[in-house]
């Protein structure tokens, strides 16, 4: 089980909620593969079609960057948390 | 019966209405923070329906409908326009939503970026890839200008069901004579002076192509420098350029009832991206291209230096014409531009406009 942390512009896919839990471990894939298939709306702003992070989306786990760890491969532990976060971007 | 315009720009849509013909009142920013490159008013249905293609720079692109004029939108769990797990592609942007002929009342096409064409058979809540022109031998050879690379037009035949056409920037037109089964390009007499064979079968770069509405074997292109008229349904080209400034810019807009009246906002050059002279005019024609006049009237008489974007200029239903600028502006006339009058300032870059009754 891994607690997702939701930013507050994703919120309003999921009803306001800023963690989620799911069922899921292994790798940031596994979790993201877990929040498609509740939230798939969520989960399509995070990832595109082909499974890659979007380009100004971060995803952390237990506080790592999961880019430096292997993207959407790096691992997850059962028990970790997953905090998504929008990157400074924009103008 | 109220005009509705909606304003599509960098930070989000915005509705103006019209109630009376009187003065405009503005709805928005709706999906703020996205830039919305696409909209569409399908009047087909009883109640008019508007699909918006947006795409947040964040958490990608997205096409929501509402069918009670923007009071509520609706977006599907599911991404409504999405390249197969097999094409290894992404949906970049949507660039264009057309909604199909009355012979097919729930179709809606879109133009994306990559450069593909989709059909929607559910009123535009979800699209499927048209394979036929994703898998054309070209499409290796088609290239990306500086926004991207894009089927940025989509025009249904609109007495002929089996014939579609769509441009791209860059790798120019392609037609479709078999409701979108193959697609050969149509691009002989389109000069891109930009590639070693100045006269290729395809690579042009187009910017917009529209359908004389009175005509519709007869359209238009403004094109990277080359402003073309086609009598034979984009098989063949020739030059319309003649009695305009400069034959660079991006829109290109035909009457929607009248055979012949086109209107274009030039631009001085590729390397000088400026309306000509630094003034704020639209040019339009009359007799299909063959003489073109400057319309200023109501328009700002200082230096003007914004650009008009390709989907930036449309014309509603009964001579009304509008345009938005990148600079926030947004002008309407409601006699085929001899004078025009102020919709809205001060908005984000405009990237497209669509009017309707409604």
């Amino acid at each position: 089980m891994v607690t997702v942390l939701v930013p507050g512009p994703l919120r309003g896919e999921v009803g306001g909620a800023s963690r989620l839990t799911v069922e899921a471990a292994g790798s940031v894939g596994a979790v993201l593969d877990a929040l498609a298939d509740s939230w798939p709306r969520l989960a399509r702003r995070i990832r595109d079609e082909q499974g890659e992070l979007r380009r100004y989306v971060n995803v952390y786990v237990d506080g790592e960057d999961c880019r430096h760890a292997g993207g959407v491969a790096a691992p997850v532990a059962d028990g970790a948390e997953v905090q998504v976060l929008p990157s400074v971007a924009g103008g | 019966m109220p005009t509705l315009l909606a304003i599509g720009t960098a930070k989000g849509l915005f509705l103006a209405t019209s109630p009376g013909g009187r003065g405009w009142e503005v709805s928005g920013p709706h999906f703020p923070m996205t830039g919305v490159y696409a909209v569409a008013v399908d009047r087909r249905p009883a109640t008019p329906r508007l699909l918006v293609g947006m795409t947040s720079s964040h958490f990608g692109p997205s096409v929501a409908t509402s069918d009670d004029l923007g009071a509520s939108w609706a977006e599907p769990e599911q991404a409504p326009v999405a390249f197969p797990a097999d094409t290894g592609a992404s949906l970049g942007r949507v660039w264009q939503l057309v909604p199909g002929g009355a012979d097919a009342p729930d179709v809606v096409w879109a133009g994306t970026e990559p450069s593909a064409l989709f059909r929607s058979e559910d009123g535009g809540r979800s699209f499927t890839l048209v394979r036929s022109l994703w898998d054309h031998p070209h499409r290796e050879q088609w290239g990306a200008g500086f926004g991207g690379q894009a089927v940025h037009t989509v025009l249904p035949h609109p007495r002929d069901p089996s014939r579609i056409l769509v441009a791209m920037s860059t790798g120019g037109v392609y037609r479709s004579e078999d409701a979108g089964e193959s697609w050969s390009p149509g691009n002989t007499g389109i000069r891109a002076y930009f590639m070693p064979d100045e006269w290729p079968e395809f690579g042009q770069c187009v910017h917009k192509v529209a359908r004389d509405a009175g005509n519709p074997e007869r359209l238009y292109a403004q094109n990277h420098h080359g402003v073309y008229r086609s009598d034979d349904d984009g098989r063949t080209w020739t030059s319309i350029a003649a009695g305009l400034p400069s034959d660079f810019g991006f829109p290109i807009v035909a009457h929607p009832s009248r055979a012949g009246t086109v209107w274009t906002f030039p631009l001085v050059a590729d390397s000088q991206r400026y309306p000509v002279d630094h003034r704020c005019r639209v040019f339009r024609s009359a007799d299909a291209g063959d003489k073109w006049e400057p319309l200023s009237v109501g328009l700002p008489d200082e230096p003007f230096h914004p650009s008009v974007l390709r989907d930036a200029m449309c014309a509603g239903g009964a001579g009304d014409v509008y345009f938005g600028t990148r600079s926030g502006e947004v002008y309407a006339s409601r006699d085929d531009g001899d004078s025009w009058s102020l919709v809205a300032a001060h908005l984000p870059d405009v990237l497209c406009v669509r009017a309707a009754e409604v």
